[in-house]
């Protein structure tokens, strides 16, 4: 959730290279890494038994994990994370297809790219959550309010980056695929897609990263359950276990969002050499 | 040797049958040019080439050269004159393959993939994967089908690129540079491969070389092109399998060297 914070306007829209970035963790002992969490939740749990933080300020771990546990045999925990988690992939399928559809169409066509672009760019520099009370004045709190958030937020960074990802394929080997006789659907089957995909993975992940923080925005505001509903009215109740419970499942969900758009980019990339943990017989 | 022996001997090498009735394409220019906005490259040029001839086009950079190979091809089109590759109505993408200078290989495909992207449209039908595996074979890499290009050497990469060439039969293989970027021994290696796959399969092959000495090792003829015209027009009559480096092709591409350099040279 932090990368969202420090993210450039233009979503990331350059070369591959963020996705090289991350072999630092190759590198280190993964143990290592665990340790000052651990020790941080040892030292938040010791200082709630001891009683230095009140359990209405910060609730301890432990009472945290049992809120989780009452909220689970409830089902009231499971529903709403079901409920937030079809908005998430409902508002990532639809804005993120079209945002891939423009991201294509305006990469191969000169025709698309001119009638469209200018007006997607000016779009763009609107922040999507500024639109949130106009939302509420077109959709109320139905779920049509949400999913409109959540596509507006995620097209974006599909759009720019399956753009670039389209346009920076490498002409040299279009040239090659023409002089052997491909239509234009083998050469984009076979060439602009597969040389495209790089891109389009940093446009997925920040497109996960914009879902999650557009539905925390949303479902805070205007919603009547979810987790960010569930953290509102916890608030009423002065539950502040159930606060800082759905605030870490967000950040799971988070998590598992990107882990799980890391399996599909090292399967789909398994080609590149980033990707390729030993390249086998290099001479 | 007459088009039917060299067919038959294609044969004889355990080249499997073409379809079509002639194993090489001839080509005939006429007054071909080209110009790229205000700068003529191809000024009138006249250009022919009997079908399962090896020809080398040499030149200077930008003497047009490579433009020359660009437009056989059909790669692009000539501003003005005629050009004919193979049968009348055959267009030059049927029956011409291209080698460039660059290996240009699916960095996402397997090689043996990469392969079967030399059969253009028939790469999905039956039997594609079986004919790539044995151009990979031709080219000695049949071990090398499931790797990635992109942990082979560049030696290695432009011979899965000779097999994607070679994959579908051409009747013409069109090459610009192939081996400009290798190394001088994986140079002469490549130059040896090729020699016997054209050797072999007979196809018309038109060679663009910086190098003087590769067109004398593998050519029949030398072409040089100065200014957008053939300047001169010498048939290789060496034995083959030739030596690179050996005194015969040595003399000749002196030779040459010395008209490269406005020298009269020593003959």
């Amino acid at each position: 959730m932090t990368d969202i914070t420090s993210m450039p306007r233009d979503f990331g829209a350059r070369d591959a290279a963020p996705m090289r970035r991350r072999r630092w963790r190759d590198f280190g002992p993964k143990r290592v890494g665990w340790a000052l969490p651990c020790a941080l939740l040892v030292a938040w749990q010791a200082a709630a038994s001891l009683g230095w933080i009140g359990a209405s300020f910060l609730p301890s771990p432990l009472a945290v994990l049992e809120a989780a546990w009452r909220l689970t045999l409830s089902g009231e925990l499971p529903q709403n994370v079901w409920v937030s988690f079809l908005r998430a992939i409902a508002g990532l399928v639809v804005g993120g297809g079209i945002g891939f559809a423009f991201g294509l169409a305006n990469g191969m066509s000169r025709l698309s790219f001119g009638l469209t672009d200018t007006s997607l760019q000016m779009v763009r520099n609107v922040p999507h959550l500024a639109l949130i009370p106009l939302v509420i004045v077109w959709f109320g709190i139905e779920e049509e309010a949400k999913l409109f958030l959540v596509a507006l937020g995620v097209f974006f960074p599909v759009y720019v980056n399956t753009l670039h990802g389209v346009r920076s394929v490498d002409p040299q080997l279009i040239e090659m695929a023409r002089s052997y006789g491909f239509d234009r659907w083998r050469l984009f089957r076979r060439v602009i897609l597969p040389g495209a995909l790089p891109s389009i993975f940093v446009g997925l992940r920040f497109a996960l990263g914009v879902m999650w923080l557009t539905l925390i925005v949303a479902e805070t505001i205007a919603a009547q359950s979810g987790i960010g509903y569930m953290a509102m009215q916890a608030r009423e109740f002065m539950q502040v276990d159930v606060v800082v419970l759905a605030i870490l499942i967000y950040a799971l969900l988070g998590k598992l969002a990107d882990a799980t758009a890391r399996v599909l980019e090292r399967r789909c990339l398994s080609w590149h050499p980033a990707f390729q943990v030993q390249p086998r017989g290099a001479t | 040797m007459t088009l039917a022996d060299s067919t038959a001997a294609a044969r004889d090498l355990r080249a499997p049958v073409r379809s079509a009735s002639s194993a090489a394409a001839p080509v005939v220019a006429r007054g071909l040019s080209k110009a790229y906005g205000d700068k003529p490259v191809l000024r009138g040029l006249d250009f022919v080439v009997p079908e399962g001839q090896f020809v080398a086009i040499v030149g200077r950079s930008g003497c047009g050269k490579s433009t020359l190979l660009r437009l056989i091809a059909g790669l692009e089109a000539p501003d003005a004159g005629q050009l004919s590759v193979g049968a009348k109505n055959a267009s030059p993408r049927e029956c011409a393959r291209v080698m460039f200078q660059e290996p240009r290989l699916l960095p996402w495909a397997r090689v043996l993939d990469n392969v079967t992207v030399g059969l253009g449209a028939d790469a999905d039908r039956a039997g594609g994967r079986r004919l790539a595996a044995e151009a990979l074979a031709r080219v000695g890499l049949a071990d090398r089908a499931d790797e990635w290009p992109a942990v082979l050497s560049g030696g290695q990469k432009q011979r899965v690129a000779l097999a994607r060439a070679l994959v579908s039969r051409p009747r013409l293989l069109a090459l610009d540079e192939p081996l400009g970027a290798l190394d001088a021994l994986t140079r002469i290696e490549m130059q040896r491969l090729l020699e016997a796959v054209w050797l072999r399969e007979r196809f018309t092959a038109i060679l663009v070389t910086h190098d003087v000495a590769e067109a004398a090792a593998l050519a029949d003829r030398i072409v040089l092109i100065e200014a957008g015209v053939v300047a001169l027009d010498i048939e290789v009559d060496l034995p083959r399998p030739r030596i690179p480096g050996s005194p015969a092709t040595a003399k000749l591409a002196a030779k040459i060297l010395a008209r490269l350099l406005g020298e009269d040279g020593p003959g």
